[in-house]
């Protein structure tokens, strides 16, 4: 799977109730509703600048906090492609996995806003075009291949009907 | 080699020899829903074209983070939940029962030894009796829900030796803002915490569910502590289930070791905007406060309220101040106890037991520029549903002292 798409950059330690807000994460389950609201306590403007295929890059511990999927379902209703940052908490990285939200771990100091990125998630590569480098992305295990491959976790219990790693 | 607590229970439940970065897929001893994570579970149990839970005795679904609903559209997610609950026949609790993490020990679901999920993140609470419990999203419990089991990497463990007694005035919740804002908000990502030592020895069970309630925010997915005299007590005093409590082993592998002494500890504040910002009693007293809270998953349970009612007898507020008891059972024994009326009396408003304001979602939505101080786990922008407020985090003490004042205070000034 290659992505491609330009880059909005974030600080460290966005947490989940940045990335969908306490006044809209438990009204609806209408998702493409709650993406209006991604990011809207950091930048306002944020879903209306996002074009189908860009990348949210953060720093260090992006996803902390709360365990609600509705933060990933909100980011890829907003048509983001992948989520790139220097770590991520971990109930944030499961539900990414489970929901079928590709995310990156990589250094992304040599990444600036409005870069453009192309991601080659098989290979695991990633390249910022607009300062013509290659960074280093730490591999996903088997496990979560497994279930990204899938197509997420309900797709993965849909084929099997129980956790099949073998 | 030697085992961590993490590492032994997850051997145990998935039948495997496992070490700290292993995969597992491992049995599940109890699995926990709430209001905010429930509905989309429901949706991807219907979507995985299940028919049936694994098991309804060890399910239970909670609502809690908005209760009583205050919007239609909630409403209507609370009687999906209700409706799936009621097929299932699986363990639920409605509106006044209390908050999810206050009644999965309290009524006896969780007990030492377990492995435990729960979607929502605090889940990591029952740590302070031994469980091994982290939080999920609501897919993962769907796969729970249908399958029993759940896939685990086995987390490396960060070990806090805690020396000395806290001192007057000083308690549990001060502890952890210190170990946090010491090692940071991903201080610990990817690991479990084991917190041993004779500070926590000399702290009640209660005392403890605080500190594991708050691994989460140094990023761990679990808050563990050995089972000792007072835990045993206290667990066979809430539940009837038989179990093995497990304790690490003296070579277990450590992937960071800290030590501390918190005989000389002050009151703890966490300010604006993340929890890790946390200083000294010294270097915010003073700052002006317009609401108050005291409840949540992290200190609401009866102690809590009683060290806040102790400040608070006589007094009056000059700071609005919100109480919300954890549990039904928590608001009926500071009933009888007189600690309700003395929190009337103050001049709070004494509010329906389950997650409070904390959620922003209702019951205390601060206005534009207000500072709240909290006895909540969390302080992000917009966390209690206005980004242009300000969260404080202090202890029971902290908050009733500083409600008192007007402004932030130091609860050792009310010691009786």
């Amino acid at each position: 799977m290659d992505l491609k798409g330009q880059v909005h950059k974030f600080g460290d330690d966005v947490n989940t109730d940045y990335i969908i807000s306490g006044r809209h994460k438990f009204k609806t389950l209408d998702m493409k509703e709650l993406a209006k609201y991604v990011m809207e306590d950091l930048d306002p403007e944020f879903y209306s600048k996002v074009k189908a295929g860009d990348f949210i890059v953060a720093g260090s511990n992006f996803g902390c906090g709360s365990s609600r999927e509705q933060a990933p379902l909100a980011i890829i209703n907003a048509n983001i492609s992948a989520v790139v940052a220097k770590s991520f908490a971990r109930i944030f990285y499961r539900n990414c996995i489970n929901t079928g939200l590709p995310l990156i771990e990589c250094d992304t100091e040599q990444i600036d806003e409005g870069d453009e990125l192309e991601v080659d998630l098989q290979k695991g590569v990633l390249y910022n075009r607009s300062k013509g480098i290659e960074i280093a992305v730490t591999p996903l295990p088997d496990v979560m291949l497994k279930i990204l491959s899938d197509g997420g976790l309900v797709e993965h219990f849909k084929k099997y009907g129980t956790f099949n790693f073998d | 080699m030697g085992k961590t607590i993490a590492e032994k229970i997850l051997s145990t439940r998935s039948g495997r020899d496992v070490k700290a970065n292993d995969i597992v897929v491992a049995e599940l001893d109890f699995i926990m829903g709430q209001d905010g994570t429930s509905p989309l579970a429901i949706q991807a149990f219907q979507e995985m074209q299940a028919r049936r839970v694994f098991d309804p005795a060890r399910i239970a679904m909670v609502i809690d983070h908005s209760a009583p609903s205050p919007l239609e559209g909630v409403s209507e997610l609370h009687q999906q939940m209700r409706s799936f609950a009621g097929e299932q026949g699986i363990c639920f609790y409605d509106i006044g029962d209390g908050v999810c993490h206050q009644l999965l020990p309290e009524q006896g679901h969780v007990v030492p030894g377990d492995l435990v999920i729960g979607a929502d993140s605090h889940t990591c609470t029952y740590g302070a009796i031994n469980v091994f419990s982290t939080g999920v999203g609501s897919t993962d419990l769907a796969a729970g829900l249908i399958s029993g089991k759940l896939w685990f990497k086995v987390p490396e463990t960060f070990k806090f030796v805690l020396n000395g007694q806290l001192p007057a005035g000083v308690y549990s919740k001060d502890l952890i803002l210190h170990l946090i804002g010491d090692v940071t908000a991903d201080g610990a990502t990817y690991m479990a915490a084991e917190y041993v030592g004779e500070a926590i020895a000399g702290l009640s069970v209660e005392a403890r569910f605080t500190i594991s309630n708050m691994a989460i925010e140094m990023g761990a997915k679990a808050g563990l502590m050995e089972a000792d005299q007072k835990t045993l007590d206290w667990v066979k005093q809430h539940s009837t289930k038989s179990f093995t409590p497990v304790k690490a082993d003296a070579d277990a592998v450590y992937a960071r070791i800290k030590e501390y002494d918190v005989s000389r500890l002050e009151p703890q504040v966490a300010r604006p905007h993340t929890v890790d910002n946390v200083a000294p009693i010294g270097e915010v007293a003073g700052t002006p406060i317009q609401q108050g809270v005291i409840g949540t998953c992290t200190n609401g349970r009866i102690e809590d309220l009683r060290i806040a009612a102790s400040i608070l007898k006589g007094r009056k507020v000059k700071s609005r101040l919100i109480v919300a008891p954890s549990s039904r059972q928590v608001m009926l024994q500071a009933i009888r106890e007189g600690l309700i009326e003395i929190f009337l009396e103050s001049g709070a408003a004494v509010v329906t037991p389950g997650c409070g304001p904390c959620v922003g979602t209702h019951n205390g939505v601060p206005s534009d520029g207000e500072n709240v101080i909290s006895t909540a786990n969390r302080n992000f922008k917009g966390r209690m549903g206005n980004n242009r407020a300000f969260i404080y985090l202090g202890s029971p003490a902290t908050v009733a002292a500083s409600v008192i004042k007007g402004e932030i205070g130091d609860p050792r000034e009310f010691l009786r």
